[in-house]
């Protein structure tokens, strides 16, 4: 072992342990602040109880679980093929020019502040659908804010996904008589494969962990959503919308909301790093 | 070594803890209703330059957490943004300002007045078009509060209604959210603190105030008391156990000196300080 090594790898060890570290400590947390909520009525009781009325000491979080879904998957079902269209006309078909033009749109358009798309959403987008199906703040609203939200991470990251394909591959299929189409189809994607799937996970993080700008769309009601004009309230809303003015169970069920969602989360990483290594060996 | 350590951490102990005995003297404590707190911070910013030396902790987290933290001697003074309720007689209530509730409509709603009966028969979904009220034949959206708001409480209490019987379509946060929903969608119908949706309409907020029982929802008539919608901003201390600091603070913030500081967050003197 060279010198450095010596001090390096220890290093680093303790940096990543520290990671972990911090998040057993979040889960931990979550855990002993929910407690109370807990030990009275047991886990059960988020399942069983009809509605949420914190106050009245019903804490049903059903509704809420499938809202987040609904909305987080609606806003990838919409944001993935039009990303993934995006990379590769960026990468494919667009002249130079337009393609490092549209690269920096869709980084600026990564980079505005969720509030911001939460108040368009709610002084523009809103009003628009409550002319059409009132109440306006709805699942849809959601959906179509967290899918704007999300298309520049699914765009930009495929977009590297598919400049990391190696030239030498898409020269033999170019080669091999290939059309572009072929070429794209049967050589670039499948090779990029891993790296647009991580870009989605990532994005559907960013969707299920998104409370601002849902908050201010999404209308906000506890109800199991049976359309898309229904008003929904997501998981991470009913914390921001409750938690200043939470005391005692109110505070430890909006606690257990939070501890739904990182279960919910880790869930999906754990799945998401499943289906990667399926495919890889398979 | 390790005794170094010990001795160094030992020190460090006693220095934080002299620190907190010498700043504890004149510090004083205030946590509880966030409709409370940005006034409670002001004045307290002005009763720190008056009295240097002392310093005025603001924290927000709710009335009933003002109520809790004052029973338990976390708090010097409580913020509780309503009349205290029979079962806390223990505590002693100051009002320093009065805030209303009034309920909003989109301007362009030819609705110009409900009754009490009315306002209780749509948030509870007995009646869901405008129609019935002379409006126009559109479903009406009901705009409502989350749980744990004061407003809300108010509301509730005053229609004598429970938050499980509201049929609500939009759930909102704060008061700013509330004229925003309801300023984009002509068929809505919410609640708001008075001061702020008088001052939004003033500022081309798309919005219209509804008069309650007749008495229309104005600043001047919240501070005349005519208004039903209406709640004391109250600053509150366990009987017996109030500080000469907490005492000198409840004097300053009922006296006219912050009468400024209440009208820049829209609320009103209460009528018997008030002239």
């Amino acid at each position: 072992m060279f010198h450095a090594d010596r001090w390096l790898a220890p290093l680093l060890a303790t940096l990543a342990c520290v990671t972990a570290l911090v998040l057993l400590l979040i889960l931990g947390f979550l855990w002993n602040e929910a407690w109370p909520v807990l030990t009275e009525g047991g886990w059960r009781r988020f399942i069983d109880a009809e509605g949420w009325y914190p106050l009245e000491g019903s804490f049903g979080l059903l509704p809420m679980l499938w809202a987040t879904l609904a909305a987080s998957f609606g806003a990838l079902l919409l944001a993935t093929p039009i990303g993934l269209a995006s990379a590769i006309f960026v990468r494919f078909y667009a002249p130079q020019s337009i393609a490092g033009l549209y690269r920096n749109l869709l980084s600026l358009l990564a980079g505005i502040p969720s509030v911001v798309y939460g108040l368009w959403g709610l002084t523009v987008l809103v009003p628009i659908i409550a002319h059409w199906r009132p109440p306006g703040a709805s699942l849809l609203a959601a959906i179509l804010i967290l899918a704007l939200m999300i298309l520049p991470t699914i765009a930009l990251t495929s977009i590297s996904a598919l400049s990391a394909v190696p030239t030498a591959l898409l020269q033999g299929a170019a080669s091999l008589g290939l059309t572009r189409k072929g070429m794209i189809l049967g050589v670039a994607l499948p090779t990029a494969h891993e790296g647009i799937v991580g870009g989605i996970m990532l994005a559907m993080a960013r969707a299920l962990g998104e409370t601002m700008a849902v908050l201010m769309v999404a209308g906000n009601v506890v109800q199991t959503p049976s359309s898309l004009f229904d008003s929904v309230r997501v998981l991470t809303a009913n914390i921001a919308l409750e938690m200043a003015y939470a005391t005692g169970q109110h505070r430890a069920g909006l606690f257990a909301s939070g501890m739904l969602l990182t279960l919910l989360v880790v869930l999906l990483a754990w799945w998401a790093a499943h289906a990667a290594g399926e495919t890889r060996h398979g | 070594m390790l005794r170094r350590i010990f001795l160094f951490i030992l020190a460090g102990l006693l220095m934080l803890q002299s620190q907190t005995a010498s700043a504890t003297d004149e510090r004083l404590v205030l946590t509880g209703s966030s409709t409370v707190a940005p006034l409670a911070l002001e004045i307290g910013k002005r009763f720190e330059r008056h009295h240097p030396g002392v310093r005025i902790d603001v924290q927000s987290g709710g009335s009933s957490r003002g109520v809790a933290d004052t029973r338990a001697g976390l708090a010097g003074i409580g913020m509780v943004s309503r009349a205290l309720k029979p079962e806390e007689d223990d505590l002693t209530a100051h009002t320093i300002a009065m805030d209303g509730i009034g309920i909003i409509l989109h301007r362009d709603n030819p609705v110009n007045s409900l009754s009490d009966e009315q306002i209780k028969a749509i948030y509870t979904g007995r009646v869901r078009n405008w129609r019935k009220l002379g409006g126009p034949d559109r479903t009406i959206t009901v705009v409502h509060k989350a749980e744990g708001r004061s407003t809300l409480e108010l509301f509730l209490h005053h229609f004598d209604l429970k938050n499980r019987q509201i049929k609500a379509q939009v759930i909102i946060g704060d008061n700013q959210q509330g004229i925003k929903t309801v300023a984009g969608n002509p068929d809505a119908i919410g609640y708001v603190s008075i001061g702020t949706a008088e001052y939004e309409s003033t500022q081309g907020a798309p919005i219209r105030l509804l008069p309650m029982d007749g008495v229309a929802a104005t600043v001047a008539n919240l501070r005349n008391g005519r208004f039903p919608l209406s709640r004391p901003l109250n600053l509150v201390t366990r009987d017996g156990i109030t500080s000469e600091l907490a005492k000198r603070f409840i004097d300053f913030a009922r006296s006219e000196t912050i009468h400024d500081l209440l009208a820049a967050q829209f609320f009103v003197p209460p009528p018997h300080v008030s002239r």
